[in-house]
This record gives C-alpha cells, sequence and structure tokens, in this order.
C-alpha cells in the first residue's frame, strides 16, 4: 500500500484513515470475507457494557428515505466474555481495534477503561451518544458537565488513548466538544445517530419496538459535515467524522471539514465491501490533486 | 462461504397477486447453496440502503426466489427486467439438516414455503402441506412441488376455504391428522411466527425432530449489526447467521 493514506491519530499508527463505525461492523470478523481487515484505519467494535445486554424488544431495525433507523439498545456479550473470547480471537486479523463503550454511570466507564486497558486494544472510545437505551448513552453526551465527567473517569483508568463519540441531538456541539477536550479527550469522534421516529400508516403503530431510534446513512451526512466542521474549528485534538459516507467523495468532504479519519457505517449494509473502495477511490482522488498525503487536505474547506 | 455475486435477472413474473417469481442466472451460487440458505440482494437504486433477505427456493435451474410486494423496496424488486444485474450476497445462513434418511413432512405457510422447496429438491422423501390465505396463494406453490421426485404428497389448506381441493383453516388445524397418516423421521417449517409455533408443539407432542426457519428484518445479514437476535434456551442467536434455520428443542415452547 503506498504512503498517500498513511496517518496516525493520537498516537495510533493507521494505514488509512478509513475506519468501521461501532454498531455495524461487529467485531470485524464478520466482514474478513469481504474486507483486508488491516487496510482499515481501525475497526470501532460494537458497543461493550460491563454486563452483557440483550436490547431492545420488537423491530430494531427500519429502512428511510435515504437511510435507516435502528433501536438495538446495545445488545453485547458483556466486557468479561469481550476480553476473554472475542479480543483473542479478533488479534490475528492485525487491526486497530478500538472499543466502543458505554455505561449507566461515570464509575462504569472507568471501569470498563480500566479493564480495556490491556494489549490488544488500540483505543476507547466512550460511546455517550446511544439514543436507544434509557439508562446511559446520551444522557452523557447532552450535558457538558457529564460528559466531562465521563470523560475524566476513563482517562484516569486508562492508558489508552481515550476517543470521545458525540451525539448530534444537541444544541451546540462544540459546547460538548470543548468539554470533553478540556477534560482530556485525546481525539473526538462524531457524529452518532440523530433521533428519529417512522410510523406504520396502515396500523397506526411505531415501525420500531422501541418507539423511536437512531437515524443514519446517507440522509444525515450534511448534519454530519456541519457538525464535523464545526468541532474542528473549537477545538485541537483530531477528528474522526462519521455520518452517512458512502463513496469516496463523501469521505473527501469529511476531510475537508477537518476530519483527520472518517468512519463507515451504515454503507457496510448496502455494500460489505464498500470500505476498499472508498480506500481505491481516494487514492486515486489524492493523486489526480498532485497530493502526497491525506493531511494535505484536512480542515482545507476554503 | 458467502460472496457477492453480480447476477443477471433471467425473469421476474408474478405468480399471484403481489408475489413474484425471481429467477436469476447464477450457477456459481446455485452449486454453494444449501437447502434453507437466503440471500441480501441489492437493490439497484440509491434509494434504497438495506439489502432485501429472501429464501433461496431453487437451484435446480439457475436460481429461483419467490418474495411478496410488501413495501416500497420489493415495489421497485417487482419492476426489474429480464437482464438487469442485480448484486447479490449469499449464500448466507445455516439451512435444514439433510442427514435424514427417511421421510420428512414439510408444513409451511404463504413465503414460507421457498425455503421448503429447496429442501423437496435435495431429499429423497418428503410430504408437503401448504397452507396460504387463499387459492391464488396456493397454486403457484403446487406447481412448484408437484413435479419434484421426492414429492410423495401435496396437502393444501387455505385461510378462506377457495381452494377447492384443499381444507378450509390453518396448517396447525390439518397437521395433526397428516402426522398420524404416516411415518415421519422429521418436521421443517417456514411461515408466521405462530404458525411455526403450534407446528412446533405438534411435532414435539409426536415425538418428532422439528427445524423451523425464522424470517426476521435485518440489515447486515452477516452477524454483525444485531437487528434480527432472538432469545434462545443456549442464549442470544442471530437469525442471519445462527440461523434462519433452529431445532424447535433450542426454545422453550411454554
Amino acid at each position: 500500500m503506498s504512503k498517500l493514506l498513511e496517518t496516525e491519530i493520537c498516537g495510533i499508527k493507521m494505514n488509512t484513515p478509513i475506519l468501521a463505525a461501532s454498531g455495524t461492523f461487529g467485531f470485524g470478523e464478520e466482514f474478513e470475507n469481504f474486507v483486508e481487515l488491516d487496510k482499515l484505519g481501525g475497526v470501532m467494535v460494537k458497543c461493550i457494557t460491563l454486563k452483557p445486554r440483550t436490547g431492545n424488544k420488537g423491530v430494531r431495525v427500519a429502512e428511510t428515505s435515504m437511510g435507516m433507523l435502528n433501536s438495538i439498545g446495545l445488545e453485547n456479550p458483556g466486557v468479561e466474555k469481550f476480553l476473554s473470547e472475542i479480543l483473542p480471537r479478533i488479534k490475528k486479523y492485525n487491526m486497530n481495534v478500538i472499543v466502543n463503550i458505554s455505561g449507566s454511570s461515570v464509575e462504569d466507564y472507568g471501569e470498563l477503561a480500566k479493564l480495556l486497558d490491556v494489549d490488544g486494544v488500540a483505543a476507547i472510545e466512550l460511546n455517550i451518544s446511544c439514543p436507544n437505551v434509557k439508562d446511559g448513552g446520551i444522557i452523557f453526551g447532552t450535558n457538558p458537565k457529564a460528559a466531562s465527567e465521563v470523560t475524566k473517569a476513563a482517562k484516569k483508568n486508562t492508558r489508552k488513548p481515550v476517543i470521545v463519540k458525540l451525539s448530534p441531538n444537541v444544541a451546540d456541539i462544540t459546547e460538548i466538544a470543548l468539554a470533553v477536550e478540556y477534560s482530556g479527550a485525546d481525539c473526538i469522534s462524531l457524529i452518532n445517530t440523530l433521533i428519529g421516529m417512522q410510523i406504520n400508516i396502515n396500523t397506526w403503530q411505531p415501525t420500531l419496538g422501541n418507539i423511536t431510534g437512531g437515524l443514519s446513512g446517507a440522509a444525515i451526512k450534511p448534519v454530519a459535515v456541519r457538525m464535523v466542521y464545526q468541532v474542528a474549528n473549537a477545538v485541537k485534538v483530531p477528528v474522526i467524522g462519521m455520518g452517512g459516507i458512502r463513496n469516496c467523495a463523501d469521505a473527501v468532504e469529511f476531510f475537508l471539514a477537518g476530519a483527520s479519519a472518517v468512519a463507515i457505517g451504515t454503507a457496510n449494509f448496502t455494500d460489505p465491501n464498500v470500505t476498499m473502495k472508498i480506500i481505491a477511490d481516494l487514492e486515486n482522488y489524492l493523486q489526480s490533486c498532485g497530493l502526497e498525503n491525506i493531511s494535505e487536505i484536512v480542515g482545507k474547506v476554503k | 462461504m458467502s460472496k457477492i455475486f453480480e447476477s443477471e435477472i433471467k425473469s421476474n413474473v408474478e405468480v399471484a397477486p403481489a408475489i413474484f417469481k425471481l429467477e436469476i442466472d447464477a450457477p456459481e451460487l446455485a452449486k454453494l447453496s444449501k437447502p434453507g440458505q437466503f440471500a441480501q440482494i441489492q437493490l439497484p437504486s440509491e434509494t434504497f440502503t438495506l439489502r432485501r433477505p429472501i429464501g433461496i427456493a431453487s437451484t435446480r435451474k439457475g436460481v429461483k426466489m419467490f418474495y411478496r410486494v410488501v413495501g416500497d423496496g420489493t415495489k421497485f424488486l417487482s419492476t426489474l427486467k429480464e437482464g438487469t444485474t442485480l448484486n447479490i450476497l449469499a449464500p448466507l445462513g445455516n439451512g435444514f439438516s439433510m442427514h435424514y434418511s427417511h421421510k420428512i413432512l414439510l408444513a409451511g405457510g404463504g413465503m414460507g414455503l421457498a425455503p421448503l422447496l429447496s429442501v423437496a429438491e435435495k431429499l429423497r422423501e418428503v410430504e408437503v402441506l401448504i397452507g396460504g390465505r387463499n387459492k391464488d396463494e396456493v397454486i403457484f406453490w403446487i406447481r412448484e412441488f408437484v413435479h419434484l421426485p421426492a414429492v410423495r404428497s401435496i396437502f393444501v389448506t387455505t385461510d378462506d376455504g377457495s381452494y377447492r381441493y384443499g381444507r378450509t383453516g390453518f396448517v396447525v388445524d390439518y397437521l395433526p391428522e397428516i402426522m398420524a397418516s404416516s411415518k415421519f423421521s422429521a418436521v421443517y417449517t417456514c411461515g408466521p411466527d405462530v404458525m411455526m409455533h403450534g407446528v412446533a408443539l405438534e411435532a414435539i407432542a409426536n415425538g418428532l425432530p422439528c427445524e423451523l426457519s425464522f424470517e426476521r428484518r435485518m440489515a447486515c445479514g452477516l452477524g454483525a449489526c444485531l437487528s434480527c437476535s432472538i432469545d434462545t434456551i443456549n442464549g442470544r442467536k442471530k437469525v442471519c447467521k445462527d440461523g434462519p434455520v433452529f431445532d424447535a428443542k433450542e426454545f422453550n415452547w411454554d
């Protein structure tokens, strides 16, 4: 692979600035037939909590115009099983494993960060933005003070870089971004899903069992680009941008807006091979612009 | 192992009101597929985000699938003409066990007959119970099953009684009589959850092994997104990857 796409974000060396977003890519292994996993900058694995969770009841996914709603509700096997079974299994892929974590209390985030301070974990991503659970996630992501406390708790308990994933469901995203940067976040990723809802006009019932869910996919891209632009201009730490990226052109918008790397989420469902296509096209784009490295376009929107 | 196939549509015709038969030119997929597996079809339009999971019904002369038009995606699929290239992620899921050498009873309702057709193609001896809403929704299935060498008998029941050579009522109403009439080594079922529940209870009461194929909404089809997780007595399972076929013993039916 050429050096065009090599990058380093808060000490994590990445072969490319293309990552897989949490919740859409399992633990990476599910995509091994379709993706050269070590070509990715990293895999943000399915959100891990202290105890196993079964997630929400009823219908958990629905397609929308140019996107989809999900209300999985953080189903996961729990940190213990992740450490004993899953992490040893996925080490062989030679990919940066970024563990997305969520808790119901500030202490949960600290404990998870401590338990995951082990070999094979490249970084920790704090999920303070899941719209689908009542007892955690987004309540920490919509209040600067809570976001700050969670960040501090994680930082105090791990030597790994801490990435904080922000929710777009706020009035001023820079306020949260500045609060987590001030509290020690090494990197900020955004955006998580926007809260949405769909109603079945035949039954007059909400489609999703959880009534509301998180909207993702192409429909949210302009919102994501705007928020990445605002946050990248407000903070000094690197930003990982995501939200509706389906192709190289979409990714380039995020780099120009100020993202040092981008993550692909919902598009993996449409095409499990999409990350590899974006990597190939991004190399061609940089070459056609006469550039030598992806860093040359980061934040260069005029 | 699942792959991405770029395959042409050979035909895409309405076989009953709002039900379509889709034939695809995909010899490699036909060879790879096991009875009961499914495909994730990408709709060739940027408007759609999610693939559509559709059971593989036959692999004898090309790959055959059946789908009901239920929303914008399947409506769009139904407009695609012969020669259109489809991007297909398949084969997915586990499929039915194929080790039984004696007669199997296949009990299906509606679109649930599709995976059972793929079983009937590959086994030596089966009897089929076809359930549907009305005569239009059972006749095309009878035509698919009737010429297969493994099919010994076909029993038909419609909700409204409009198929006059069959019964009136549900699959579960007809089942006890059929089970008593012959010796089966197992029962395979696919259809609405409530129907499969009834079939599983009846099979268990008769001491027969029973395998069920579930239909659930999915996003990835690869076991990553967890849209389709269900509870089993062995913990959470993914319909797309651990299933869609499960042993009835994996559930607590009470």
